[in-house]
């Protein structure tokens, strides 16, 4: 494989660009694998990866019915945060931003990682007192986290509402100052060129059809390219999770439901952090084209439809101008919609099946792209060594059941109960 | 914007109504043993299907009343609306 640097870059330069390599190929699908991964997204292209890099299992398929990154991966508001209060969250999502500050160097390819620091805005007393004890809780987890007061909030963000006679006045905040932003598409080319580089198979416009299940063991696949063969098969699909769960027979704790984001026109440099307001759900940041990027709620019901309704983007950017009054003045350059998994308690789920040799990676919610590094390397340890590591023991299917719900937010689908 | 057919007031905005999740979901019988499986399928488990799903929505800005909708997930296309006590 070519590496990317700037040399290269020179090199190519003189034939005017004509000569680089493919960033990865595009193979038919052999008759067997090792191990197929179903979703090319984030999430799937960096279990590949990991299974590759960490457990030298190459042989293996990744099966995308469009193409890759064209889901969430490229849908999603880049934010790369880990202030959880919780330990499998915390614990998790740190481990993960130890992978994000390496992964241009790992991969050899700019992700733009860009650690500019999240805050979340208080509004009363009693939300600082609140963000204080996750702070804490964080700190605990070796999480950095910065109570900030209304004084320290206004240096920071001068351009927010600070009036004195607003609905929502801001208090104070909670910063974590490592979280941050990343080129989302970037992380999904990067996984999917290193891992085509190690053997690794990407199918792209292949729909799985149905799956080859015998005596409580997966066989393989029956996909639109044909039927194909393998031992361990890791589902990676967001939110189509509940089409492939049907074709199993399996009903699982996630509802389907469309998260919508946009983005405005450009603007000169004024927001150096990703801010979120904490009287509602709304959440901005600059990109480096200068495009004011947020997004928030749910739509509200169950939707496979990739495209949102005004009602919902009206309602978070009413929280956003309440937040940021000059962000009225701007002009939207684009609005669209991406289908999330909703888990139940809003945390994912990441373990084995009932199915021998079947794995389910889903439930991701609002917070999938920040999980892509994470998410992969405990998939690809969880697949690999048939057994769950301990950052995501606490991600198991049978939580529901068992009474072990991850109550971060414990929201779920249920985004009314706020 | 959905537009969705009240059985009590007619055609109404999306606005006026809040989500009450699939209808198809049945509660245990009352003052009887449920057994742990059943109480999860309640509670937790969801088809979520692409396509038709029949559901829950409040007027709650309007009669206040609970109905069921009759909706595609997929195209939004709503196909008819009933009142939350007639069987589907």
């Amino acid at each position: 494989m070519q590496k990317y640097s700037v040399f290269s870059l020179i090199k190519n330069a003189f034939s005017n660009h004509k000569n680089w390599d493919v960033a990865w190929k595009d193979p038919s699908p052999k008759s067997e694998y090792d191990v197929i991964i179903i979703g090319g997204g984030g999430h799937g292209l960096a279990t590949a990866y990991y299974l590759a890099k960490e457990h030298n299992i190459t042989n293996v398929a990744i099966i995308e019915k469009g193409w890759i990154g064209g889901g969430n991966v490229g849908r999603n508001t880049t934010i790369i945060r880990s202030n959880y209060m919780h330990d499998e969250n915390g614990l998790f999502s740190e481990f993960g931003m130890d992978l994000w500050r390496k992964m241009s160097q790992d991969l050899n390819y700019n992700v733009m990682f860009s650690p500019r620091g999240i805050i979340n805005l208080a509004h009363s007393d009693a939300q600082m007192n609140a963000y204080s004890r996750r702070g804490n809780s964080m700190r605990l987890n070796g999480i950095d986290a910065v109570l900030l007061n209304r004084e320290e909030i206004k240096k920071i963000i001068p351009m927010a509402d600070f009036s004195e006679n607003v609905r929502f006045p801001i208090f104070g905040g909670l910063m974590q100052p490592s979280a941050g932003t990343a080129r989302h598409d970037a992380v999904a080319w990067g996984y999917a060129r290193q891992a085509d580089s190690m053997g690794v198979d990407i199918i792209q416009n292949c729909e799985v059809i149905g799956f080859d299940v015998s005596n409580g063991q997966i066989k393989g696949i029956r996909t639109s390219k044909g039927n194909i063969k393998a031992k361990k098969i890791g589902l990676c699909v967001a939110g189509s999770t509940n089409i492939l769960a049907e074709k199993l027979n399996m009903t699982l704790p996630i509802e389907t439901h469309l998260l919508q984001a946009c983005v405005s026109e450009p603007i000169k440099p004024i927001l150096d952090n990703v801010v979120t307001f904490g009287a509602g759900h709304f959440y901005c940041s600059q990109s480096d084209k200068g495009e004011m990027v947020m997004g928030g709620d749910l739509d509200g019901y169950n939707s496979y439809s990739q495209r949102g309704n005004l009602p919902t983007l009206q309602h978070v950017l009413t929280e956003g101008i309440a937040m940021f009054p000059f962000l009225s003045k701007l002009k939207m350059l684009r609005t669209w919609g991406g289908i999330m998994d909703m888990s139940m308690d809003g945390s994912p789920i990441i373990d084995k099946t009932h199915i021998k040799g079947l794995y389910l990676n889903c439930g991701w919610c609002y917070g999938g792209f920040k999980a892509t590094p994470a998410s992969g390397w405990t998939f690809a340890h969880t697949i690999a060594q048939d057994r769950v590591h301990k950052l995501n023991a606490g991600y198991s299917l049978n939580r529901f059941s068992t009474g072990h719900l991850i109550d971060e937010k414990g929201l779920g689908t249920k985004t009314w109960i706020s | 914007m959905l537009y969705i057919k009240c059985p009590y007031c007619g055609l109404r905005s999306q606005n006026e109504f809040a989500y009450g999740g699939d209808a198809t979901i049945k509660r245990p019988n009352l003052n009887q043993e449920v057994s742990n499986t059943e109480w999860d399928n309640f509670v937790y488990l969801r088809k979520s299907p692409r396509g038709r799903h029949l559901e829950f929505w409040h007027h709650i800005s309007g009669c206040r009343q609970w109905i069921k909708v009759d909706r595609d997930t997929a195209t939004h296309e709503i196909f008819n609306t009933y009142k939350a006590n007639e069987e589907v």
